[in-house]
């Protein structure tokens, strides 16, 4: 006979369904009377530091179509590489940066579209520098659990090279499809849930 | 704001053998939505560990109340008025205070008020179907609502989605991120359901099923269900060069 544990489990999920969107932004839904923004909309403002983005991308099945019910969210650090959050210690947030930011897929097309900054370097838990990166969380109907993956820049070759997460992806040639492309002023960063390119997401 | 220690432990690694597999063909739709590699395991950093946080101030008076948030001119909905509340806790049973949960559901006729909504039940002109709200100090949340209906999907055949109300709940670490579903005791398209069955052990299912609570009903007024939600534990960190966390 042992003490038990008692820990508790983690609440399971479920799919967010088709209709995540009058949950999370029901303007973008046509329910406008009830809250006056959609949470996650403006990440930035005029008084913002760093240097302005713009990320869009697609997330597509394992088919190709695009998938035109998802709901994207982003995490990053600020352009000086710190986390506007509570549990960030190392030093103070630009507090004109949320940091977080939450996006629907265009409803014909499937795109998501996020104005921010460039997040800076964030050390890794050895303290090794991590290169450049903001967190995506992506859930929609036929996505049983949120699925976390991470974009790179492409202009941070050095910095990709070195970074002690995507050296360690066994499989290379797969790094690329945590890369985004630059096109013109827009980083464009294509999520694939599945098949051939399919992104590589973490387990966090 | 609490006087309560920040805390900056990872969080515990996730029960990928209690969550719902990506793959569950007879949910039709996962079949092409469903990564078939590998995820790479990435124990917290910093990028994991931090998330937003959410202030009152975002969150106007009436955003849990389902009942008037929506109706511009003051009517009620129809259907079963409920209170649904509860408590967001940790897997040490810590309570999450601060956490953000919005919701959205059904009318009671099962109908949806979306663009992309075609089911034939009718909506409410008194009824949104979303909500928002903060846990207090001690974790604690409620909505008030009416009881979303049952409606048919285009999976199988003749498939039904039992009653159920969907939560999307912030901790304080992006990590702990999590879109769940609510349903109600004794219903039972509950464990007819290909989504429900997403979920492979039958004692995770019943961690949805929210009981009536006749504790908390308002007689003559509304009944009331209770669902407490529990986001990932945080690892301590006394072994480690601080000594928050404990």
């Amino acid at each position: 006979m042992t003490q038990p544990l008692h820990y508790l489990k983690e609440t399971p999920s479920q799919t967010a369904g088709p209709y995540v969107h009058i949950g999370c932004t029901p303007n973008f839904t046509g329910i406008t009377n009830v809250y006056a923004e959609d949470l996650g909309t403006s990440m930035v403002n005029d008084q913002t530091e760093g240097a302005r983005i713009t990320v869009k991308g697609t997330v597509y099945d394992g088919m190709g179509a695009p998938v035109k019910d998802a709901l994207v969210e982003i995490w990053q650090a600020d352009a000086n590489g710190f986390y506007n959050s509570p549990s960030e210690m190392r030093g103070a947030a630009d507090p004109n940066f949320t940091g977080w930011g939450r996006c629907p897929g265009d409803m014909e097309t499937g795109e998501f579209t996020f104005e921010t900054v460039k997040p800076g370097i964030v050390p890794f838990k050895d303290g090794r520098p991590m290169a450049p990166h903001i967190t995506f969380w992506v859930v929609a109907r036929g996505i049983n659990i949120g699925l976390h993956t991470r974009m790179y820049f492409p202009d941070e070759e050095a910095a990709n090279n070195a970074d002690p997460i995507l050296t360690r992806i066994e499989h290379q040639q797969r790094v690329p499809t945590l890369i985004a492309k630059k096109e013109g002023d827009v980083y464009r960063f294509d999520i694939h849930l599945q098949g051939d390119q399919e992104t590589v997401f973490f387990d966090i | 704001m609490s006087n309560k220690k920040v805390e900056t432990g990872a969080f515990y690694a996730r029960d990928r053998a209690w969550q719902p597999p990506a793959y569950t063909p007879t949910y039709k739709t996962s079949v092409l939505r469903s990564p078939r590699k590998a995820l790479l395991s990435l124990d917290n950093t910093v990028s994991e560990i931090t998330g937003p946080v959410f202030g009152h101030n975002q969150i106007g008076e009436l955003d849990n109340d389902l009942l008037l948030n929506f109706s511009e001119t003051g009517e009620l909905p129809v259907g079963e008025r409920i209170i649904v509340h509860g408590r967001v806790l940790d897997e040490r049973g810590v309570p999450v205070s601060g956490a953000l949960i919005e919701m959205w559901q059904a009318n009671a006729g099962g109908r949806y008020r979306h663009k992309k909504e075609t089911y034939l039940a009718p909506l409410d002109p008194n009824f949104g179907g979303c909500g928002r709200t903060i846990t207090d100090e001690n974790g604690f949340y409620s909505f008030r609502t009416v009881k979303p209906g049952p409606y048919p999907w285009p999976n199988g055949v003749n498939d039904w989605r039992p009653a159920h109300i969907h939560f999307s709940v912030f901790g304080n670490g992006f990590a702990q991120r999590l879109i769940t579903q609510m349903y109600f005791e004794g219903d039972p398209l509950i464990w007819k359901c290909p989504i429900v069955r997403s979920i492979p052990d039958e004692a995770a299912v019943k961690q949805l099923i929210a009981p009536l609570d006749m504790a908390s009903t308002i007689p003559m007024d509304s009944l009331s269900y209770k669902f407490d939600i529990v986001l990932r534990g945080r690892r301590s960190t006394l072994f480690e060069n601080r000594r928050e966390g404990n």
